[in-house]
């Protein structure tokens, strides 16, 4: 049987979706990524192909997406993760017109069109600001952990202001506020909406569209996606699993290069 | 300005330089044909030889000629007919960048006090003349500078901390910002005025009179350096270009620093004649051309071979900036009969010293007459009047004339705010959507 596989290496984790000869969803892994960026995308995708129960095989097609996309090994070719995510969450949520992807290094967000096709992004610039970086940082700050800090944002109670969302400056914001008595829930959901009209920045370069799409690890935060509704008054669709979309949208394009 | 000087300077020019030029052209080799792109212009090794020249000869016009430091957008026919010999600190940053130094000269600037909010030209430049850090030798100390600030304000501080710096002379064209509504007449009229009293200035400090015909003459050879390099931007239209974007930026330089020069006009002949013979036989500067891209803003010096390379792989040609056409868009108002009055026009009305409307109706004319189908729009982080609004740009060319387009975030010396990474997949994401990549997939789609 052909298989198709899609490989996205992130700066946080790697990710796999394999797809069988008739498109269908077959098996997908998800492990941190290592230093070592080839190594990081031969364990994703032979546990992709374990979970699909084909181990030890070999795709027909295999697409590299994200940071990592240049070093997948005996990828076909490599695709940026813009194109991936628009293509993997048009794929998910159908007519999907926004995609808003927030990654490790980096968060985007782009126009999609008929098909999954990218009409516009825009992405954060040479900064931590708005990224998953920035959440991790601010989870170690507040003793969350990263899978803590959406639950500690939705039990605020109170509104407390951070101004900053430079990593640098709002860990010594967040410090203060909390040497001030700030409880850590308020500061952890002052983190997601300073986050949050961030991203609100980069989605209206391109419009808020609906229906919207929120991607990648960021879309776990159920904090952070309720900010960002309601700083755009917009909703979301959050996939099931949002960080596979990159890997599913490369998955896809192996899929159709093959069928070409 | 002694006598020995002026004849040492003459020595360098007309017999030591000619000998150690041929002599360094002779022991080049030549690089292996690259795949990516087209056979290599032979005019360039003519470029690196007037360029090189110089800047040697910089070095030895100090005590020869009056030396005088000149903004890139200062009518620098005036210093010509006055035989100042000129350096352009702003071509000199470039240079810089091309060699990535920047952030280390700029450092020289930033340790005194200088912001790296700045323009990095300003801060390379001012780093270079408090340390003497430069990769040319040296540059001869500057005697009077020249600035006008039509493409910008910083460079009206920047020179006046030159003009402490050195303690000479500043000589100040001010030339009113152009938006829609004003009066350009009575602003052209201003600037003209200023010009004529400019003379006076001039003729005080060379202690000599001022003189036309001299002055006629170069503006005239400035004219037609102008329009062949307007010439030499024209064959871009053809298809496939035979030359891009990035190789003018590098072929610019003589435009910019030496124009009003006879040695100007020659090799812009030169590389004319070339460029319309390969356009003839249909010579490609990328053999795989596909895509024909507008570029918006100064070149990131530092990257040009980096992205040359990056462009040609996805068959991605740059083939017309507004950058590039500063030099060749006002030079049809050089009216040799009212000299003044068209130069005040011409350099008062440069699209840098226009506002917004007028510069997305200048993007939408180059975007028709070469054809292109995207524009890569550089937000250069340390040069903000160029910077600003690229967002409502890209706004209107996605309505008029229909063209999508990429905001890539760098500076034109200033690696430290570069990320390859980044730059990398912010193009790639759009070369590919340029493509069309993903279209037609509708039908087979996965299902988590």
């Amino acid at each position: 049987m052909d298989l198709y596989a899609g490989v996205d290496v992130g700066s946080l984790t790697a990710k796999a979706v394999i797809l069988g000869e008739d498109g269908a969803w077959a098996g997908e892994s998800l492990v941190r990524t290592s230093p070592d960026f080839a190594e990081s995308a031969r364990r994703a995708l032979g546990e992709a192909l374990s979970a699909a129960g084909f181990p030890g095989a070999e795709p027909r097609v295999t697409v590299g997406t994200g940071y990592g996309r240049a070093s997948v090994p005996g990828a076909t070719r490599s695709v940026t993760e813009i194109t991936c995510h628009a293509r993997g969450a048009a794929a998910l949520v159908e007519g999907a017109a926004l995609v808003v992807d927030v990654g490790g290094q980096d968060s985007k967000a782009i126009r999609v069109g008929p098909g999954g096709r990218v009409e516009d992004f825009a992405m954060n610039d040479k900064c931590a600001a708005g990224t998953g970086r920035f959440l991790s940082a601010m989870a170690e700050t507040l003793h969350t952990g990263i899978e803590g800090l959406g639950p500690a944002g939705l039990r605020s109670r109170r509104e407390v202001v951070l101004s900053s969302t430079c990593t640098v400056f709002a860990e010594s914001e967040v410090i203060s506020l909390l040497a001030k008595g700030e409880p850590a829930d308020d500061v952890a959901h002052a983190v997601h909406l300073a986050m949050a009209r961030r991203l609100a920045g980069l989605v209206r370069l391109v419009g808020a569209h609906a229906p919207a799409v929120f991607t990648g690890g960021g879309a776990l935060n159920a904090d952070l996606v309720r900010c960002l509704e309601s700083v755009l008054g917009l909703r979301f669709t959050l996939p099931e699993k949002p960080q596979l979309a990159g890997a599913l949208g490369a998955a896809l394009i192996a899929r159709e290069s093959a069928l070409r | 300005m002694s006598a020995l000087a002026r004849l040492r300077y003459r020595l360098v020019k007309d017999a030591l330089l000619p000998a150690a030029l041929a002599l360094k052209r002779g022991g080049k080799k030549s690089r292996p044909p690259d795949p990516l792109f087209g056979p290599p212009l032979k005019s360039t090794s003519d470029l690196r030889r007037i360029m090189a020249r110089h800047y040697a000869l910089a070095s030895h016009a100090k005590g020869a000629m009056p030396v005088a430091w000149v903004t890139s957008g200062a009518p620098v026919e005036l210093l010509r007919a006055f035989g100042f010999y000129t350096v352009y600190p702003e071509n000199h940053s470039a240079l810089c960048g091309a060699r990535k130094l920047g952030p280390e000269i700029s450092a020289e600037a930033e340790a005194r006090g200088y912001s790296q909010d700045l323009c990095s030209y300003a801060r390379v430049d001012l780093g270079h003349a408090f340390s003497g850090k430069t990769p040319v030798g040296s540059l001869p100390a500057p005697d009077l500078l020249f600035c006008a600030n039509n493409i910008c304000q910083t460079v009206l501080y920047w020179f006046k901390a030159l003009s402490r710096e050195y303690g000479i002379p500043l000589v100040l064209l001010d030339t009113p910002y152009l938006h829609g509504g004003r009066d350009e007449a009575s602003a052209f009229a201003y600037v003209e005025d200023q010009l004529r009293r400019a003379v006076t200035d001039l003729e005080r400090f060379a202690r000599k009179d001022f003189d036309e015909a001299r002055f006629l003459q170069v503006l005239e050879s400035s004219r037609r350096a102008a329009r062949l390099w307007g010439g030499v931007l024209e064959t871009l239209r053809r298809r496939p270009a035979p030359m891009t974007i990035f190789d003018a930026f590098v072929h610019l330089m003589p435009i910019v620093s030496l124009r009003g020069l006879p040695v100007c006009e020659r090799y812009y002949e030169g590389l004319l004649a070339e460029l319309r013979d390969r356009a003839e036989r249909g010579v490609a500067a990328v053999p795989g051309e596909r895509h024909r891209l507008l570029w918006d803003n100064i070149a990131i010096w530092f990257a040009l071979g980096p992205l040359a390379r990056l462009f040609a792989e996805h068959g991605a040609v740059p083939v017309v900036a507004t950058y590039t056409h500063a030099w060749a868009e006002t030079a049809h108002q050089m009216d040799l009969q009212n000299p003044f009055a068209a130069l005040a026009r011409t350099y008062g009305g440069i699209f840098l010293n226009r506002d917004l409307a007028h510069r997305r109706a200048f993007l939408e004319a180059l975007s028709r007459e070469y054809a292109v189908d995207g524009a890569v729009l550089h937000s250069a982080r340390s040069c903000k009047p160029y910077s600003i609004g690229q967002y409502d740009l890209k706004q209107s060319l996605r309505e008029t004339p229909g063209i999508p387009s990429v905001v890539l975030e760098a500076d034109m010396t200033d690696h430290r705010v570069w990320s390859e990474a980044q730059a990398r997949t912010r193009l790639e994401a759009f070369f590919e959507a340029l493509e069309g990549r993903g279209i037609g997939g509708s039908s087979d789609q996965g299902s988590a």
